[in-house]
């Protein structure tokens, strides 16, 4: 179906895995086009390029301003000689703010919130709704490219030992006070072991921990099976951990090969960002909860005694 | 300083609704609330603009409802503009940004607050979408947000941690949940709320012309809507001491210890 742009996140030339899931899905679609901004093209050619993109689009370094309003006028710039069928974003912070801004200059709306692309002719976006409940399926009416929003976790990574991307510069256009918001410094949050929407095995806690203080079960707990710890947004909005924990609707999808839920209800918002997990273990003391109608395995009982009893028998 | 708040009134999360098959739109009949997400933003103003400032809210309906208007007016909001039209049932998010920023530049605020994404529809893009419409620099995603000598500094949140963020005003900024404690509304409030000023405006009023709203507006359609697949559940079992060992044996079996 032509040319397809994906929208390429880049850390000092490393691939952001939402990239490499959105590049395997571009490619059955058809050719490949990474569309960026950064000064690590050239850095992160090769990676894209293993993944199936042909050319980087490279608007270069950004010199302390957003990525929303400068990407996306640099694109709009291009896009009539380009020629993209459909332009794939992740959504992330920065994907957001492009496609959003995109959307204005090309007067074209954008399909949100997508995990799966079927081509049928055109490209149909599924996006679940009702926590997961509901499939609904989207195309665009029109004949502008079409604008996605794929959550992270839809497709599967898979590198297929292409050469590298060849990397062309695309202007930004002057952005007048769009531009004017500027970054003045950054901040990265140090956390031990793997990240949780990477890790094999992720544990969450939720209210049923009763306090702030005993968090620290789950987090043991994850570390000892070398996994990240996570949680519901009742204990994040509750101030118990930071936002980067949350897992759901509002917080990070994850997909890993045991997720660990302690003392978790199982809201449909919690469930849409877990329930692709390959197993799922739950922990609650109401048998009620809904979160034992999608666990594998569900133990009725209390978190204040099952996990104490559980780290003590993986001390041994 | 004048303060523009965009807050959308939706059904009850507790009890969403369904969307209607026929018109593949949200049933609607429901009575609507004050997103809990704009909340926020609500009280985010009033902190901002303290005593001799004015926050002014902005929502767009189908069908004249005013209740969440009314929670936030009864917080502090000084005045509320209402965009409602028949017109507008099914707008997509550009078509609802388009409305929405009509309706902002009339206000001429010093800076717009939003959202980052509604509860009920929750594409995050409506924000962004205004400030490009407005021509203005935006910071989305703010989780702290403070503003001096005329430009507003907003922590951002971002994959890592968060970036310090600088934007001379006007701007827009779009906050996430919890960036500061919403109060409740008090008795006074809600007697107050009653005679703030609601100024009604239709799409017309904003010079919109009904063939960028609207389901047809959007350039996109439905296909189809049906159940998602379902997963199965398992083995649920009483703890009696050794809830642990049926999990490290569960654990044992998928090889992962
Ligand atoms: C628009 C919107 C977006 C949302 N996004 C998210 C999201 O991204 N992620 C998210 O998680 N939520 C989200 N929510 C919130 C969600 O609806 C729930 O409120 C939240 O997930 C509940 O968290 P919880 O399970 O920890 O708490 P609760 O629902 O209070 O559940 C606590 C559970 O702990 C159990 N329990 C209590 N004591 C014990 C004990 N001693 N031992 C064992 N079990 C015990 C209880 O039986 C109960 O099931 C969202 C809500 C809305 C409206
Ligand atoms: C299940 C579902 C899926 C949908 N999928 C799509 C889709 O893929 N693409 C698409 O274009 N539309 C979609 N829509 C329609 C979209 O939700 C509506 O257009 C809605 O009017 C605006 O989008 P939002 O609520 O998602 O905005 P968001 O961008 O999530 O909202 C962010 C913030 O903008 C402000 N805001 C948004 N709407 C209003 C309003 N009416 N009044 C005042 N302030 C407001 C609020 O501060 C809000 O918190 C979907 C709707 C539903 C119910």
């Amino acid at each position: 179906m032509g040319t397809i742009w994906v929208h390429a996140e880049t850390q000092d030339g490393q691939v952001s895995s939402i990239t490499l899931e959105l590049l395997a899905k571009a490619r059955e679609l058809g050719d490949v086009v990474a569309v960026h901004a950064g000064n690590d093209a050239e850095a992160a050619a090769a990676e894209l390029g293993a993944h199936g993109a042909s050319r980087v689009l490279s608007a270069g370094d950004l010199d302390g301003g957003l990525v929303g309003p400068a990407l996306a006028s640099a694109m709009a710039g291009v896009v009539d000689s380009e020629a993209p069928s459909a332009i794939l974003f992740g959504t992330t912070y920065g994907g957001r703010d492009v496609a959003g801004r995109l959307s204005v200059k090309l007067d074209a709306p954008v399909i949100t919130n997508v995990v799966d692309l079927i081509d049928d002719g055109g490209l149909v976006g599924v996006e679940p709704v009702f926590g997961g409940t509901t499939n609904v399926r989207t195309r665009f009416t029109s004949d502008k490219p079409g604008i996605f929003l794929v959550r992270p976790k839809s497709f599967t990574a898979e590198s297929i030992d292409g050469g590298p991307a060849e990397v062309s510069e695309i202007p930004i256009p002057d952005l007048g006070n769009s531009g004017a918001a500027k970054i003045t410094s950054q901040f990265v949050e140090e956390s031990d072991g793997p990240k949780l929407d990477e890790a094999a095995i992720v544990v969450s806690g939720g209210r049923g921990l009763g306090e702030a203080e005993k968090f620290h079960l789950v987090e043991d707990l994850a570390a000892k099976l070398g996994g990240a710890a996570g949680a519901s947004r009742a204990i994040v909005d509750a101030g118990w951990v930071p936002y980067s924990y949350q897992v759901g609707q509002t917080g990070k999808v994850v997909k890993p090969d045991v997720y660990i839920a302690a003392g978790i209800s199982g809201a449909t918002q919690h469930m849409v960002g877990m329930k692709g997990s390959k197993t799922i273990i739950a922990i609650n003391k109401d048998p009620e909860a809904p979160i034992f109608s999608i666990a594998d395995l569900g133990i009725i009982g209390d978190v204040h005694k099952v996990l104490p009893a559980l780290l003590e028998a993986l001390e041994g | 300083m004048k303060v523009a708040v965009c807050v959308k009134q939706i059904p009850d999360p507790a009890d969403p609704g369904e969307l209607d098959i026929e018109t593949k739109t949200l049933k609607r009949d429901v009575k609507l609330i004050l997103d809990e997400s704009d909340s926020y933003g609500v009280e985010m103003a009033l902190q901002l603009v303290g005593e001799d400032g004015e926050v002014v809210l902005v929502s767009m309906v189908p069908n004249n409802e005013r209740n969440g208007l009314n929670n936030a007016l009864a917080m502090g909001a000084d005045s509320a503009v209402l965009v409602s039209d028949d017109a507008l049932a099914g707008t997509d998010a550009l078509g609802t940004a388009k409305v929405l920023a009509a309706a902002i530049r009339r206000i001429e605020p010093d800076l717009v607050l939003a959202a980052t994404e509604s509860s009920d529809g929750y594409t995050g893009t409506v924000p962004e979408q205004i400030a490009e419409l407005l021509e203005l620099p935006s910071v989305t995603f703010a989780k702290e947000v403070s503003i001096a000598d005329g430009s507003v500094s907003v922590k951002r949140q971002t994959e890592e941690g968060y970036d310090e963020v600088s934007c001379p005003l006007p701007a827009l900024v779009s906050v996430t949940a919890g960036v500061v404690e919403p109060r409740y509304p008090s008795f006074k409030g809600i007697m107050a709320a009653k005679s703030k000023p609601v100024e009604e405006l239709t799409i017309s009023d904003l010079g919109i012309d009904s063939s960028q709203v609207g389901w047809s507006g959007g350039g996109q359609e439905i296909v189809s809507i049906e159940p998602a697949p379902e997963r199965e559940a398992g083995e649920v079992i009483e703890d009696e001491g050794d809830g642990h060992e049926r999990i490290i044996a569960f654990l044992e079996e998928l090889k992962v210890i």
